[in-house]
């Protein structure tokens, strides 16, 4: 009978540069958003290579004060030796922006490791089985999301170091604090898209095939859930390196010695601004606003990208283009039909709709 | 001139991530005054987009070109849809062209009442005082059939059932008295029974308002009932157009033809199950049944401090070896939560469930697991039954594996590609993503999984409401074919009792909950004996314009009755 439903032409398979992540974005950005996207991308990529190279590029070392001319004297102006002068404790400016990029590097790696397991295995496990652990998660969550992270921070930096800190103890208490409040964010995003797909069509039919809950969470939940990772990893990673610019100019930063960190930076120029010293702030100062714009812009591009609806695309010629051969999406859905148990069922009413990314 | 809208050389393009598609390629119809105009065909044959043109609805990412001159009411004035802007779209929407929704359930804001939302048309449209506007709203819901409406206009949207919000959502369009009214599948979310209703009001406002009518619909049986003239659309463009009457006794067309054909008749599958009651062996009515229900209650809890909802009341039924019971019932029925029920999706809360031998009340999942592999599942929607990152031989394999039939979907490839191969897909589209099918496709490879394991017993919930007519028929057929070769009992649940009757032996009648009727197709749809069949079977169109005329004037005979 009817022929028309089963002649297809095969699809041709994707390409391999079509289905990476964030290219597969580029490509198919137009206009300004591939503009901000591939400027994120340039500025990310500066920051992520300044961080790798930072022994061949910085002239001096982070804690170096002197060299074979003698020391390097306190608050230079830039000159040929020290291209943006020297800061009031005598470091060469230059030279610290650039080693600061692998602490921060280091805080943006330690802050979502630590964070993405743990709040996607809760989120997973609450929203798949639910129950009065999920409800104590919730609530848990919705606690620490008042709580102010920079707060926390703090008290994170006194409990592990008393303070004043070491590379590794500055590090993990910008990087725990930050874990504290990123777990929450991953644990409702994940829950969320666990709710929500758990009454999909393919994991009831999983259900009816006899396939154990692992296997369920693991190879049919999990896998659809984690869309929406790459935007939450790029936004919390900026959030990271405020906090740790954040704690470092509150004074509970980490030692000059230990690591060059701006936010200590800026911390120690405060009083060189009013006297007219401008090179110990602004740079340091720009090499945050540098780092968190990059990170920003590809994660507000991949998040306009990732919808539909956001997604620019460009125009058509007149009347161009192919008539579809056959009708891929059912038109007669009947949505109010049967199956409607969502209406029924003690469903969910809070987050399942989409993300907050925000604090 | 009595020209209310005339179409001339549409083409329409959509940019899309997958470069240009084409919607519509030129396209010419017209509608006279007081006309009611089906267009039909697949979904994807273009015909939303062309009527949505007509009110200039559409997206940004569309490129149209051709003319859509619409004309008002009195025939004084002409417009260009294509060309003009937005705020002169604006003045036209409402007074000369309005639009009735598919789903009036979303149609209508639920956070103001209906009286608001249709006064909003009218105060958007010139200076009407408050009082006046009232006053309107209250005339025009009387008119649609919404009994007392000086009090209803004052209530929310919810506190209306869904066919009433449809009667609504008409009223919003006539308010202002627009030429054209433009319904996009008015009625294809509502029950049968009550669609009924609406199709007749929408017959009274073509007669009473001289409105003319686009009705978009894939439902040939919605077009008998109500066009006066048919415009079949097919990849984008018309195949044929011709009257009612003309089209159903005579299509010219191959595509209409088929398409005709293809549109399942109630009666058609009698003597179809005669045959194959009379090939069972002697003994076979009383052997122990697959599925035996007593007294099945299924309840779903209630909100803190609300009762529950008693979806399953008391109901009996069974389902022998080898036997198609068809369960019919409109939404809300408790159809479906029987099926989820007996493949232990759902619990149950009173009375005996007996499936394969195992009572389903207060059973654990542990103890069911092994024998879910005697059970095979279809569900309604092809689209979000299969995990889209898998390919469809994976998804096929699954049971396999689960079951430790396989070690994984390599090794389970040969048998899966047998079973692509017994419902007509080739092996070859075991590579793709479930995305990369169309329904029927994906429908077929859902049946390859359901029977993977060759059940005892399959159950289909809707397995083909989602689908368009001409793949409809295949994948029934397609049921009926492998139900021959394997012989597994099967529960096939669906709304539409034509869809029944061809696959059924025994049907069964839901009824809020409640077993109304059960017998052969014969005898259910032959002589219905509850007034509630009776009327389910006159309320379903049947897609010949002079048996449905008939068919009309039976359910107004029975509306009488009931009165």
């Amino acid at each position: 009978m009817t022929t028309a439903s089963v002649a297809t032409a095969p699809a041709p398979r994707r390409r391999l540069v079509d289905r990476l992540p964030v290219v597969r974005q580029v490509r198919q950005s137009v206009g300004l958003q591939r503009g901000m996207l591939v400027a994120g991308l340039v500025m990310v990529g500066v920051f992520l290579l300044t961080a790798a190279l930072a022994p061949l590029l910085a002239p001096y070392g982070y804690a170096q004060r002197r060299d074979d001319a003698g020391s390097f004297g306190t608050q230079q102006p830039p000159s040929p030796e020290h291209l943006l002068g020297t800061t009031v404790g005598g470091y060469d400016v230059l030279s610290r922006v650039i080693w600061g990029t692998q602490t921060a590097v280091l805080v943006i790696v330690l802050a979502v490791l630590l964070s993405i397991f743990i709040g996607v295995a809760l989120g997973l496990y609450a929203g798949y089985f639910g129950g009065w652990l999920d409800r104590v998660l919730v609530v848990v969550a919705d606690a620490i999301y008042a709580f102010p992270s920079l707060l926390l921070a703090i008290v994170m930096s006194i409990v592990i170091s008393g303070g004043q800190s070491s590379l590794l103890g500055g590090v993990l208490a910008a990087a725990i604090s930050i874990m504290v409040v990123f777990i929450p964010q991953y644990f409702r995003v994940i829950r969320a898209e666990t709710v929500r797909i758990k009454s999909e069509a393919y994991v009831e039919s999983a259900k009816v095939l006899g396939a154990s809950n692992r296997r369920i969470v693991f190879k049919h939940v999990l896998r659809n859930a984690t869309r929406t990772l790459p935007l939450i990893i790029t936004l919390n990673s900026s959030e990271a390196i405020l906090t740790l610019a954040a704690l470092g100019f509150l004074g509970f930063g980490i030692e000059p010695t230990a690591a060059a960190e701006w936010g200590y930076d800026l911390f120690k120029a405060q009083s060189d601004v009013t006297s007219g010293i401008w090179w110990t702030a602004l740079f340091p100062g720009l090499a945050i606003v540098f780092t968190v714009l990059g990170i920003t812009l590809v994660g507000e591009s991949l998040n306009d990208l990732a919808d539909p609806r956001l997604r620019g695309r460009r125009r058509v010629a007149q009347a161009a283009g192919e008539v579809a051969e056959t009708s891929v999406v059912p038109g007669g859905t009947l949505v109010a039909g049967p199956g409607g148990l969502g209406g029924l069922e003690d469903g969910e009413t809070f987050d399942e709709h989409g993300i907050e990314v925000k604090r | 001139m009595s020209t209310v809208v005339d179409i001339r050389n549409l083409g329409v393009s959509f940019s899309t991530d997958a470069g240009a598609v084409k919607a519509v390629d030129d396209v010419s119809l017209s509608v006279e005054r007081g006309e009611v105009v089906a267009i039909v065909g697949e979904s994807g044959s273009g015909k939303t987009v062309t009527a949505k043109t007509i009110l200039g609805l559409l997206p940004e990412t569309a490129t149209t070109n051709g003319a859509v001159v619409l004309s008002n009411r009195a025939g004084t004035a002409e417009h260009d849809v294509v060309t003009l802007s937005g705020a002169q779209l604006r003045a036209i929407r409402g007074t000369d062209v309005a639009m009735v929704f598919q789903e009036p359930s979303t149609a209508l804001n639920p956070v103001y009442t209906v009286g608001w939302q249709i006064m909003e048309g009218l105060r958007a449209h010139g200076k009407v005082s408050k009082a006046e506007a009232r006053s309107k709203a209250i005339e025009i819901l009387g008119k649609v059939g919404i009994p007392e409406p000086e009090e209803r206009v004052d209530h929310f949207p919810h506190q209306f059932s869904g066919g009433q919000k449809q009667r609504i959502v008409i009223a919003m369009a006539l308010v202002l008295e627009p030429g054209l009214i433009v319904a996009d599948e008015p009625t294809t979310a509502l029950d049968v029974t009550v669609q009924a209703e609406i199709l007749d009001l929408l017959r009274r406002v073509r007669d009473e308002f001289g409105t003319a009518i686009v009705l978009i619909t894939h439902n040939m049986g919605v077009v008998a009932d109500l066009a006066d003239r048919v415009v079949v659309m097919y990849q984008g463009r018309v195949v044929e157009e011709a009257s009612a009457r003309e089209l159903f006794a005579a299509p010219q067309d191959d595509y209409t033809k088929r398409l005709l054909a293809a549109v399942p008749y109630v009666g058609h599958g009698v003597a179809k199950a005669a045959e194959r009651a009379a090939a069972r062996p002697e003994g076979w009515a009383t052997g122990t049944p697959v599925v035996e229900a007593r007294g099945l209650e299924i309840e779903y809890p209630g909100r803190l401090g609300r009762a529950g909802f008693r979806a399953v009341d008391g109901v009996d039924l069974a389902i022998r070896p080898g036997e198609v019971l068809g369960l019919v019932g409109e939404s809300g029925s408790g159809k479906t939560t029987i099926g989820r029920a007996i493949a232990g999706l759902t619990k149950v809360t009173g009375g005996s469930l007996k499936v394969l031998g195992h009572e389903m009340n207060g059973i654990r999942e542990r103890q069911f697991r092994p024998s879910r592999s005697r059970i095979g599942f279809v569900f309604q929607d092809p689209a979000s039954s299969f995990n889209p990152l898998l390919t469809i031989a994976e998804c096929v394999a699954e049971p396999l594996v689960i079951h430790e039939r396989a070690v994984d979907a390599r090794d389970a490839r040969p048998r899966v590609n047998e079973l692509l191969e017994a419902v007509q897909l080739p092996a070859a589209y075991g590579d793709r993503y479930p995305h990369e099918l169309s329904g029927g496709q994906r429908q077929r490879a859902s049946l390859a999984r359901a029977i993977a394991l060759e059940p005892e017993l399959l159950i289909a919930d809707e397995p083909t409401s989602a689908l368009d007519v001409s793949v409809q028929a295949r994948v029934l057929e397609l049921f009926a074919e492998l139900q021959r070769e394997f012989g597994f009992a099967s529960l096939f649940i669906s709304h539409d009792l034509a869809v029944v009757d061809l696959l059924a032996d025994r049907i069964a009648v839901l009824y809020r909950g409640r077993l109304v009727e059960e017998g052969t197709g014969a005898e259910v749809l032959g002589s219905p004996k509850d007034p509630y069949t009776q009327r389910l079977l006159a309320s379903l169109p049947v897609p010949d314009p002079v048996a449905q005329a008939e068919r009309r004037a039976e359910l107004h005979r029975l509306d009488e009755v009931a009165r």
